[in-house]
């Protein structure tokens, strides 16, 4: 498919590519370097010594000289400039550091935990623009009180918490009905609670901002066009309605997939489901600073790169925009 | 030889929403090759009675007629998959806005092709040539390229060529064109008429509807005049046009501009000028200039282009109590002479002059206390409104320049300015988004004259409005004016409006003045030869009817 034919003949495209993708690189650097120093700094205002938790916490007794000793080892004796600068360099080198908790090192332990989560998030993302678009359209052809209905259903799911959506699922099809398993396992079924916790919110609300295009286009001059020119309604859907309802979806969902990553953390902890969500919290309970900033910059990398391919995708479904 | 049948045959049509009619008792017939202007102001139901014939009258109507042929073929109680097979094949439609009527996201050639891909078999190859062919013959140049374009990159005429050249894509028995040019500037509209007429050459009927009986005029062969759902009159062009019999069909034409002399009331409903005696001063050299503006000029930076020019040393002057015109079509630099005269937009080089001091020149602080003195009118009002506020909120806002929203501080004031542009004391509490085309722009005026000024730009005022709701404003710029001695620099692309309305003229073009002096001169005997192209493309109707 070729896209803005020649909207922009001036210039040769591989110069708006490259722009493009510099400008997007220069952001996504700043993003990891202002992740890397909120948490390098936000983490040492928990009160409490950062030694204690190296040597696995403050119930471990250790004695001062072992707390000594893990301070010097980990360099934590240093300035607090010194730390900074000497992490910073370090994550530049690629180099995460080791697991305070875990004692192994943090690229390790991200690159079990990743599949995962990222199998969770992709799954929810794609459920989530199946129930949305399946909504919208179904709402739509089913009169006012099916914009209605479906409104209403949108805007509560969007509403409910995830943590309550997950109880109240896992208390439905795992207690009562033991259809499916309370904790989740990586079989199918033990990923369908997971990522129904996930999907149903974001469904509900990219169902809504999805409807309103759709519904609008389908009453459009040109969908009345298209149905003059002899265009069934399925055909007006296909090439015309559905892909104006997809614009808004596609530009949220870099947003959305952010916001699955964080609902991962609460999601995985209740299904107790390993993952990037699950590690994260855990380690920010037990002060592992390494790990913490590990997950940390690997969300914001994957979110970045996310919101790029969103905006790429997004030029690609309009050709009003400069394709980069 | 057989004659063949007509290519539409309506009886007793009639067409109702939930309980209210909208369309009763229509019947008309089109020939091959007759065009048949249906005529009407907007909620007339002209629109719903075309989408009817073609079984799209839309969601909740229930339609009825005794008869409903096209081309011979009883249509009446067709299922909506042989509705399919006829529409695009045997009926043509076209919509009235080509812009929101070709898909935004997609390239003119699919949409073209969308009509040969349901109806033939022809290979994508073979459709591809069609397209190209298809686009040559509704005048479009260079037709490969803009095959591959999007809607949103083609100007108004050529996207409504493009809209035409998908309905005739299969030579249907008849093509529907609702309000086909009135997007359009007149140069194009003309255009787009003449493509129009040209395709009853090939025997295909047409049904041309228009809320304006003057755009017609040189296309139709016969004209049902549409009033609530009704037809009011029926009958040959000539006839409808030279010897009109309802009062409904006598109004509309009164309502068109063209011919008719200054202050002429254009609508029935307007009262007769209370006599005038002081108010406009004839013209005289002693008239003073109240907005002057000196070789203004003013380009914008296009990204990877050379700068644009939209105004190119353009010098005006507006008498105390006259008319300036303003008329040129899209594009020449009206809206942006228009800004510039406003002080909203800083121009180039050149300088505007208010009331004899200067005012382009000098910071904006100091324009501020002087504003109330120029008021400005919008094409668009309803876009120039807070959706939030109430007509009273809105007034009272003008009023107070901007110090209280609250109506109830300023209702003496509210009352008399709605009195005056004709508007209910009623409608105080109502928003803006509730009242008609006519009422928000009586609204608009009301607001421009609330902070007394002396002067109004108005900027395509009556641009959206059906002609005999232009009538009805119009007729009230003009009372204000004689009441109140304003004066405006009335902008417009419609030239027997500028015509009917100023006192004198500025023919633009490319951000350039063609052509200016007194209205009548200009018009009688026109010195460029742009202008003389404006004024033959101008829709009109022979004086004398």
């Amino acid at each position: 498919m070729t896209i803005a034919s020649d909207t922009d003949r001036r210039r040769p495209r591989i110069w708006g590519a490259a722009r493009w993708l510099l400008g997007k690189l220069v952001g996504g650097i700043f993003v990891l370097w202002a992740v890397a120093t909120a948490i390098f700094f936000g983490i040492r205002m928990i009160p409490g010594d950062p030694a204690e938790a190296i040597m696995g916490g403050p119930g471990s007794q250790a004695s001062a000289e072992a707390l000594a000793q893990a301070r010097a080892d980990y360099g934590l004796d240093e300035p607090l400039v010194i730390q900074y600068l000497t992490s910073l360099w370090r994550l530049a080198t690629g180099d995460l550091g080791t697991s305070y908790s875990l004692k192994s090192p943090v690229s390790e332990v991200l690159g079990e935990l990743v599949p995962a989560t990222l199998v969770l998030a992709v799954l929810a993302l794609l459920v989530a623009w199946a129930l949305a678009l399946g909504l919208a359209v179904a709402s739509t052809r089913s009169g006012k009180l099916g914009m209605a209905l479906g409104s209403g259903l949108e805007i509560v799911s969007a509403a409910v918490p995830h943590f309550w959506l997950a109880s109240v699922l896992i208390m439905f099809f795992a207690t009562a009905l033991g259809w499916l398993p309370p904790v989740s396992t990586n079989s199918p079924a033990g990923l369908v609670l997971p990522v129904a916790t996930l999907a149903l919110p974001l469904a509900g609300f990219l169902g809504q901002v999805m409807r309103d295009t759709f519904d609008e286009a389908h009453r459009s001059s040109f969908a009345l066009s298209a149905r003059a020119r002899g265009e069934s309604e399925t055909g007006v859907l296909l090439r015309h309605s559905l892909r104006h309802a997809a614009l808004p979806g596609i530009a949220l969902s870099g947003w959305a997939f952010g916001s699955l990553l964080s609902g991962a953390v609460v999601v995985e902890s209740i299904f107790a489901r390993p993952g990037l969500g699950r590690s994260l919290l855990s380690a920010v309970t037990a002060r592992d600073i390494p790990l913490v900033t590990g997950v940390a910059l690997l969300s914001a990398g994957a979110y970045v790169l996310i919101m790029a391919l969103s905006d790429l995708a997004e030029r690609l479904a309009d050709p009003r925009m400069v394709a980069p | 030889m057989t004659p063949s049948p007509p290519v539409l045959r309506v009886k007793n049509l009639s067409v109702s929403f939930d309980a209210t009619e909208v369309v009763s008792q229509v019947s008309f017939t089109i020939e091959p090759g007759e065009c048949l202007a249906l005529v009407g102001e907007s909620g007339s139901g002209k629109s719903v009675s075309a989408r009817s014939l073609i079984g799209l009258a839309g969601t909740g109507s229930r339609v009825h007629a005794e008869t409903l042929e096209l081309a011979g073929r009883d249509v009446k109680d067709l299922s909506q998959r042989s509705w399919r097979k006829l529409r695009g094949k045997q009926v043509g439609f076209i919509l009235q806005d080509a812009l929101t009527s070709l898909d935004p996201l997609r390239k003119i050639g699919k949409e073209i092709d969308d009509a040969l891909r349901l109806h033939t078999r022809l290979s994508p190859g073979a459709r591809a040539a069609k397209v190209i062919d298809l686009l040559t013959s509704v005048g479009l140049d260079d037709p490969v390229r803009r095959a591959g374009q999007l809607s949103g990159e083609l100007s108004g005429g050529m996207r409504q060529r493009a809209l035409i050249a998908s309905a005739i894509a299969l030579d249907p028995a008849l093509v529907i064109a609702d309000e086909p040019t009135t997007a359009l500037d007149a140069t194009i509209a003309a255009q787009v008429m003449e493509l129009l007429a040209g395709l009853r050459a090939t025997g295909s009927g047409m049904l041309l509807i228009s809320h304006d009986l003057a755009a017609v005029a040189k296309v139709a062969d016969s004209i049902a005049v549409m009033q609530g759902g009704r037809i009011v009159e029926t009958g040959p062009a000539e006839q409808i046009l030279g010897n009109p019999q309802h009062p409904y069909t006598r109004a509309l034409l009164a309502a068109v501009p063209a011919g008719k002399p200054r202050f002429t009331p254009l609508s029935p409903a307007t009262q007769p000028a209370e006599p005038m005696v002081s108010a406009r001063p004839t013209v005289s050299a002693a008239a003073e200039p109240v907005l002057r503006a000196r070789s203004l000029s003013r380009s914008f930076q296009i990204p990877g282009a050379a700068g644009f020019h939209a105004v190119q040393n353009v010098d005006f002057t507006l008498f105390e109590g006259e008319t300036l015109g303003m008329v040129g079509e899209s594009g020449s630099g009206k809206t942006t002479t228009a800004r510039m005269a406003l002080g909203l937009l800083e121009p180039d080089s050149g300088s505007v002059e208010l009331f004899g001091e200067p005012w382009s020149q000098v910071p904006e602080a100091q324009r501020r206390t002087r504003r109330p003195g120029l008021g400005a009118i919008y094409q668009d009002p309803l876009s120039s409104f807070d959706p939030r506020m109430s007509v009273g909120a809105l007034l009272a806002d003008a009023l107070s320049l901007g110090a209280t929203r609250n109506p109830r501080q300023h209702r003496e004031r509210i009352t008399e300015l709605l009195g005056l542009v004709g508007l209910e004391t009623g409608l105080i509490s109502r928003n803006p988004a509730t009242l008609s085309g006519g009422q928000r722009q009586r609204l608009a005026i009301a607001r421009a004259l609330a902070p007394q000024p002396r002067v109004l730009i108005c900027d395509e005022p009556v641009s959206a409005l059906d002609v005999s709701i232009q009538a009805q404003v119009l007729d009230l710029l003009d009372d204000l004016q004689q009441r109140l001695g304003l004066s405006y620099l009335f902008i417009t692309h419609d030239l027997s409006v500028v015509r009917h309305m100023s006192d004198e003229v500025l023919v633009m073009r490319g951000g350039q003045v063609v052509e200016s002096g007194r209205t009548e001169s200009v018009f009688t005997d026109p010195q460029h030869s742009y202008t003389r192209l404006l004024l033959a493309a101008a829709p009109g109707i022979a004086a004398g009817h």
